[in-house]
């Protein structure tokens, strides 16, 4: 209880706090212990629930179950690696002119309230205040995303906000039929928007609702993760904003949106009984899929191909869960796992990588290894990783998710494969010769941080070859909750 | 008692409707925010009109909510906007007018069919009215397609809020007020954000064309 206080608290008090003083030259260290507290509070209450059980608080507006206390302690974990990250990273672009004291204050606030808002959605046990958080993160990011003020960042960021307003717009009328939905089963006072409650009564939902309901819900939620073909806003955000930015995009937001859309599916589920929200989530996770393998071959920025390594791997994900069944919906919760610590990985290798180089475009970005070995050798091993490389975990959720296709849904296993396929070789004839090759880089002015990169490249390698008990546990319980 | 009710709900149900059509085809900024007020008065009218019949007080909240957000403070913003970025008289080409028309008609027989299995589920007075949302939220969406300008733009986006908010007082008693609450919240720290973006746009292209925003594409 005091622990997810903390959790929703620290955040918010940070944003206040470096809304003030976020301009100052000590305020990288601040936002770097404000995101340890969160992290140290997140990792005590996911102790708690271990030891305790799942938990219900504060009129039941809260709660944590096995499904979001491991999303919470990744959120807060990743967002406390990036704020270590983010603290030379910005002073660097500072150096360069690109940010101004009143820049950088917003963007310590904003990442803060960022956080809070990712937590927020998590924790909260109504549906409503899910949507209210959701469209908070737009609104947190996308001045951030507009911050350099260059004529691209200002149209990535506008296309963000619209698209995504629309998106999340649909997602609020499906969350309207599911309270209408719910209102004839629970009544108007007896909270019909409390997950919780639903869940209980989620096989006596209306099924034309419920299934119209998904599919706005589906739609809404599902431009936030990044499904094709919703994903427009997805590369021209991460390529134009600053790196950190880019790195919780793809770590956080699109996992926490895909949380919802989870929620979501497991009420369709109960109330339907049919495969109805499943067979949908595979459509849209094998387009994402395909589709984006093949705009990653034809990207010339590295953060825009990466962006789209992250469409792929979402799509994957969804794929993943809309099979359904124990075993995909534990790799669907392990790819998460890694591809979130391992995405954003590879973006604070490349952000180094093109700061160093003063470029995003991969042509001009050459000969890493001669100047910083170890810039290079995160954004090699990185792309490895994530390209499902044994024995990193990405090869091991990889694996069960073919597997599972092949007895499931035969019929797209080829294209999986086949998207696979194209995306190694992109991806990696693109990182090699930036690796090796000759150079004409210098060196940056502050040390880069680089702890976070192998930090979380040895969890993701950890994660492929051996997983805690407890985790396999959570992962276990969820499963059985998303599978049914 | 009740059938009066749903007349005046299905009347500013009819209004909405209207004014969204309206919206469409409107081709001053001045208008359109004039338009936008008038669609968030007969909100309030009809908020008001489900809580004194159907007895939710909370509901009275919510019309005073709606009132103060989007009859006074978002016209108020927008005005100011207008009359900063001195786009007051602009006027906007739109080559296609009665091909959009076309097109929101038939947006409005697609809704129409899609909300009629739902509207005889619902218990709530004003079940009728879920089509003619949905319709809304459509045709708002459309305005935000065929609209080239940024205020254009965002008053498709305020509106299509609007008729969101429409569906859930008129297909359920309102949502619970914790949830009003951030969904007004969250509407005006957009609007407000989206009043900064457009000086930065304004700033970096001299214009708020958003024609202008379309150099990032796959080659």
């Amino acid at each position: 209880m005091e622990a997810l206080l903390f959790v929703l608290g620290i955040p918010l008090v940070g944003g206040a706090v470096l809304g003030l003083v976020g301009h100052h030259d000590r305020a990288p260290e601040l936002n770097v212990a404000f995101s340890g507290a969160t992290f140290v509070a997140a990792a005590v209450l996911t102790a708690q629930i271990i030891a305790d059980g799942p938990i219900l608080v504060l009129h039941q507006q809260f709660f944590v179950d096995p499904l979001n206390v491991f999303l919470v302690a990744l959120t807060a974990f990743v967002a406390f690696t990036t704020a270590i990250f983010a603290r030379p990273y910005m002073r660097i672009e500072r150096d360069h002119g690109k940010m101004t004291p009143p820049r950088m204050r917003l963007f310590h606030s904003m990442y803060q309230m960022f956080s809070f808002t990712m937590l927020l959605a998590l924790l909260t046990n109504n549906m409503g205040l899910l949507w209210v958080a959701m469209e908070a993160a737009t609104l947190t990011t996308v001045l951030l995303v507009a911050v350099y003020r260059t004529p691209a960042s200002l149209e990535a960021a506008w296309k963000y906000f619209i698209l995504c307003g629309v998106g999340i717009a649909q997602a609020l009328f499906g969350t309207i039929l599911l309270y209408l939905a719910a209102e004839r089963v629970i009544g108007a006072e007896g909270g019909g928007l409390l997950w919780t409650h639903l869940d209980t009564v989620k096989t006596s939902l209306e099924p034309t609702v419920m299934s119209l309901a998904f599919v706005f819900l589906l739609v809404g939620y599902g431009t936030k993760v990044g499904l094709a073909p919703l994903h427009n806003w997805l590369p021209d955000a991460h390529a134009e904003g600053p790196t950190p930015i880019s790195a919780v995009l793809s770590g956080l937001l699109l996992n926490v949106a895909l949380y919802a859309i989870l929620r979501c599916k497991i009420l369709t589920d109960g109330a339907l009984g049919t495969r109805f929200a499943g067979d949908l989530m595979i459509g849209f996770g094998l387009l994402s899929v395909v589709l984006a393998a093949f705009f990653l071959s034809r990207q010339r920025d590295v953060k825009r191909m990466f962006a789209y390594s992250s469409i792929e791997h979402m799509g994957l994900i969804t794929f993943a869960f809309g099979m359904g069944g124990q075993i995909a919906s534990f790799a669907g919760l392990l790819h998460m796992t890694v591809h979130s610590l391992i995405k954003s990985a590879i973006f604070f290798a490349v952000g180094h990588a093109t700061q160093k180089a003063g470029t995003q475009v991969m042509d001009d970005i050459r000969g890493l290894i001669r100047v910083s070995p170890t810039v290079a050798w995160g954004l090699m091993l990185g792309s490895l990783a994530i390209l499902g490389m044994p024995p990193f975990g990405v090869f091991a959720s990889e694996f069960l998710i073919i597997t599972t296709a092949m007895r499931e849904q035969p019929w797209a296993t080829p294209f999986l494969l086949l998207a696979l396929g194209v995306a190694f070789a992109s991806v990696f004839s693109r990182v090699q010769p930036m690796v090796f090759g000759d150079t004409t880089l210098k060196p940056l002015p502050h040390p880069p941080a680089l702890l976070p990169v192998f930090v979380h490249l040895a969890l993701g390698l950890m994660l492929g070859l051996y997983i805690p008990p407890y985790l396999d546990a959570w992962y276990r319980e969820a499963a059985r909750m998303i599978g049914g | 008692m009740t059938a009066l009710a749903t007349q005046l709900i299905n009347l500013f149900a009819a209004v909405l409707l209207l004014l969204s059509f309206a919206l469409l085809a409107q081709r001053r900024v001045l208008s359109l925010i004039q338009l936008f007020t008038l669609q968030g008065l007969t909100l309030v009218m009809s908020t008001a009109v489900m809580a004194y019949f159907t007895a939710q007080p909370h509901l009275y909240y919510s019309a005073l909510l709606t009132f103060v957000l989007k009859v006074v403070l978002m016209p108020w913003l927008l005005h100011r906007l207008i009359v900063r970025l001195n786009v007051r008289w602009d006027i906007e080409t739109l080559i296609n007018i009665p091909t959009t028309m076309l097109l929101g008609i038939v947006l409005v027989i697609f809704s129409f069919n899609l909300a009629l299995p739902i509207s005889q589920l619902s218990v709530s007075v004003a079940r009728g009215t879920l089509g003619i949302a949905l319709a809304c939220v459509l045709l708002s969406f459309l305005m935000m397609i065929t609209r080239t300008k940024a205020i254009p733009q965002v008053i498709g986006f305020l509106a299509m809020e609007n008729a969101l908010f429409f569906a859930a007082t008129s297909a359920t008693y309102g949502m619970p007020m914790v949830v009003e609450l951030g969904i007004a919240l969250d509407v005006l720290v957009g609007m407000i954000i989206l009043g900064v973006f457009m000086f930065q746009i304004r700033e970096q292209f001299d214009s708020l064309d958003i024609r202008h925003l379309e150099k990032l594409k796959e080659e």
